[in-house]
């Protein structure tokens, strides 16, 4: 296929490979565990997984897998909130099919549709937009989630729906940051992070300046990847190169996509529609600063938050899931006392084992054969 | 294909009661009465024609000495038709209804000969429509070289059920001899497919409309029995057919290194796949390893034997993009791997639920 075949081309995979080990082997030397580099982006641990790109590479290169997977980090407070609004009468909820599976304290979108909600899934906002267009008597609210790749698509229909006059449309907004992420992840106490993959959607948004701070301020090195595997190869041998030289600098492999500015129209539908909330709760890393947006007050027709009564409701994680400590990369998946057990993806309690993005569930769908072998040589002694 | 030979008859015809003039179907057709004797008569006897089904008893009745002409055994199966939309590219509800059976026969070795058909209808839809699935359920009998004998009709107020539903249940008689398993793969043993992956699932979730795609993509629906025959003429040692419908050949290959207490290596470079498809999974984030078949086999054979049954495949016009896809290994048992055109490997699990669309 064109323009997908290029970037798959197992000839190259292999000099990448090479050119990794070369550099790795000379690191190797001073150095008594392996380089840990966090891939932030759930796009790339999906990618890393299906491609079986973790082993081909040397046992000294570890990813970490990170909070990049907007419906993983979601907290079930506010699944209790979507199932609150999908169950009052009139209403038509919206929303991507990843969300559907994730568990709320008491049930998930899925179970709540199985027992009389209107939820439908939709592949984009104006998707949303047309449904409220066609059932003026309904109230249709869209989910809104994901991080910076998405929030302009949901703000240009929210500007659509107050152009058109659709009073009907509401946005039930969850949107998060990346950079405020970041930052909190870099400031564990217990971090072992030698290096970072950028998300590439994301920047391709806001652009990769914003992470000046990651080189600056915590000296480690960031390359914003793209999605196929040889744009993870690429970007895993550049970081390498970075620990090798010494340097610490944010660099763009995926150029093709994302400008150093971001994309300014984008940015700027997103300034108009939505603003920072002090704080924002993620599953497993608790609340962080500054790292969600709602909607501004000059949108609060549109806001579903302001239109319906929501428990808004606090829920703390089960107390066996390790999702925090795995976003984290302090445990792998396989580590959490839970994996496998009683967290799987028919019946997840940890919302990473709920989308083909979250780590748990990456891992045992595609398996980490690394891990495998060494447990199955554990159990044959 | 070609077509195969029709099924015998049984009994004396019966004569034929009045059409129907209307244009939908209504609860009055569902009440037992005239009104739905003549729907019965009208939309399905008369395509489905065969003598078995004229006399219109309670039971279809069959001759145990002409079943045992087959073979030593009977097969017996069912399948429910749910499909969204009814008529999609590449077919309809009532061509996959036939279909779907005959294939649930033929990969167990058997020759299908009849099926039922059962169908429950929702108030409101067109007889045009029902025509239509009747004919082409009749249509692919034929090409199956089957008969439809027996059946009900039933009709449902609106909402009870969505449009048309159809149940068909279906003999076949398994050659003396023949012995396929799931539980009979082992090491060295050949995996083979007899085309492109994936057909059938991509074409109904394009047809669904709410993607706004357009797709050149066809359902691969078609009845396999006729090049089972070929297969297992040339490779009398074949040891498990299985159609990869629901879940895709993911599914079926962990069934069978589950049920086998073996690993299963697959190539991703050997797996056919079309062009259209492959983008359509590009655009979604799916996987098509886990995309639903209607006419597509897995089947095991000792490795020796594995390019003569690829050959004998490709010789029928079901087969033309038949390869060898992979091989038995030792383990771990229940283990699934693929070796990736990038040059990792990757276990392939079972699909829990349904794939999702990703969302970014």
């Amino acid at each position: 296929m064109q323009y997908i075949d290029e970037f798959r081309d197992p000839g190259k995979a292999a000099a990448l490979v090479a050119a990794i080990n070369d550099t790795v082997k000379k690191l190797a030397i001073d150095r008594d565990r392996p380089l840990h580099i966090m891939e932030v982006c759930g796009g790339h641990t999906h990618a890393i997984f299906r491609y079986g790109i973790a082993n081909m590479l040397p046992p000294e290169i570890e990813f970490v897998h990170g909070p990049g997977c907007p419906v993983c980090v979601l907290p079930m407070g506010r699944v209790d909130d979507c199932i609150a609004i999908a169950e009052t009468p009139s209403v038509i909820f919206t929303t991507f099919g990843d969300a559907m599976r994730v568990p709320g304290s008491k049930k998930s979108l899925l179970q709540a549709k199985a027992d009389g909600a209107d939820i439908r899934m939709v592949y984009s906002p104006l998707d949303a937009l047309e449904l409220a267009r066609k059932n003026p008597d309904r109230e249709v609210v869209f989910f809104g989630l994901g991080f910076e790749t998405t929030m302009p698509s949901t703000a240009l229909t929210v500007l659509q729906a107050e152009a058109e006059g659709t009073y009907n449309f509401s946005l039930f907004c969850n949107h998060i940051t990346i950079p405020a992420t970041l930052r909190a992840i870099l400031d564990e106490p217990d971090l072992r992070l030698d290096g970072f993959l950028g998300p590439g959607h994301v920047s391709m948004v806001i652009g990769t300046k914003i992470y000046d701070f990651i080189p600056a301020d915590y000296k480690r090195p960031l390359v914003v990847s793209g999605f196929e595997p040889l744009d993870v190869l690429h970007s895993v041998w550049r970081v390498v190169q970075q620990i090798a030289e010494g340097r610490a600098e944010v660099e763009n492999q995926y150029g093709r996509v994302v400008p150093r500015d971001g994309n300014p129209a984008a940015l700027a539908a997103i300034e108009k529609v939505f603003e920072d909330r002090e704080f924002f709760e993620w599953r497993g890393l608790g609340s962080i600063e500054r790292s969600g947006v709602r909607m501004r007050n000059v949108y609060a027709r549109f806001d579903a938050e302001r239109k319906f009564a929501t428990p808004s409701l606090k829920v703390a994680d089960p107390l066996d899931c390790q999702c925090g400590e795995v976003l984290k990369g302090i445990l792998k998946p396989r580590q959490c006392r839970v994996f496998g057990k009683a967290c799987t993806p028919q019946t997840p309690l940890g919302a990473l084992m709920v989308s083909s993005e979250g780590a748990c569930a990456a891992y045992y769908q595609y398996g980490d054969l690394e891990g495998l072998r060494c447990q199955s040589a554990a159990d044959a002694a | 294909m070609t077509k195969q030979e029709p099924a015998t008859a049984l009994r004396p015809q019966r004569k034929m009661r009045d059409g129907i003039n209307v244009a939908k179907v209504s609860l009055a057709h569902g009440g037992g009465g005239k009104a739905m004797r003549d729907l019965i008569d009208d939309v399905f006897i008369s395509v489905f024609d065969n003598p078995s089904l004229a006399p219109l008893e309670d039971q279809a009745r069959f001759a145990l000495s002409d079943l045992m002409r087959h073979g030593d055994r009977l097969a017996f199966t069912s399948d429910s038709f749910v499909i969204d939309p009814l008529e999609f590219p590449g077919g309809d509800i009532g061509k996959l209804a036939v279909c779907g059976t005959v294939n649930d026969l033929a990969v167990g070795g058997a020759k299908p000969l009849y099926l039922s058909c059962s169908v429950i209808i929702e108030e409101g839809v067109e007889i045009a429509l029902l025509r239509k699935i009747a004919h082409s359920m009749a249509k692919a009998a034929a090409a199956a070289g089957v008969a439809i004998v027996t059946g009900d009709t039933k009709v449902v107020t609106k909402g009870a059920c969505d449009k048309l539903f159809i149940n068909t249940a279906g003999i076949g008689i398994i050659g003396e001899g023949l012995d396929l398993g799931v539980h009979r793969a082992e090491p060295g043993d050949a995996i083979l497919v007899n085309g492109a992956l994936g057909d059938h699932g991509a074409a109904i979730l394009a047809a669904r409309g709410d993607l706004r795609l357009t797709s050149s993509i066809e359902s691969d629906c078609a009845p396999v029995n006729g090049l089972i025959d070929r297969l297992i003429e040339a490779c009398p040692n074949v040891k498990f057919i299985r159609d990869a419908t629901r879940g895709g050949i993911a599914s079926v290959l962990n069934e069978l290194a589950e049920a086998s207490a073996v690993g299963i290596e697959i190539a991703e470079c050997a797996t056919p796949l079309r062009v259209e498809v492959k983008g359509l999974c590009e655009i979604l984030g799916l996987d098509p390893l886990y995309l639903a078949n209607e006419g597509k086999i897995v089947a095991v054979v000792p490795g020796a034997q594995a390019e003569s049954a690829r050959a004998a495949m490709a010789e029928h016009p079901l087969g033309e993009g038949a390869a060898i896809i992979g091989h038995v290994t030792h383990g771990p048992a229940g283990r699934v791997v693929m070796r990736t055109h990038f040059g990792g490997k990757r276990i392939v699990d079972m699909l829990v639920g349904e794939q999702l669309p990703r969302i970014c």
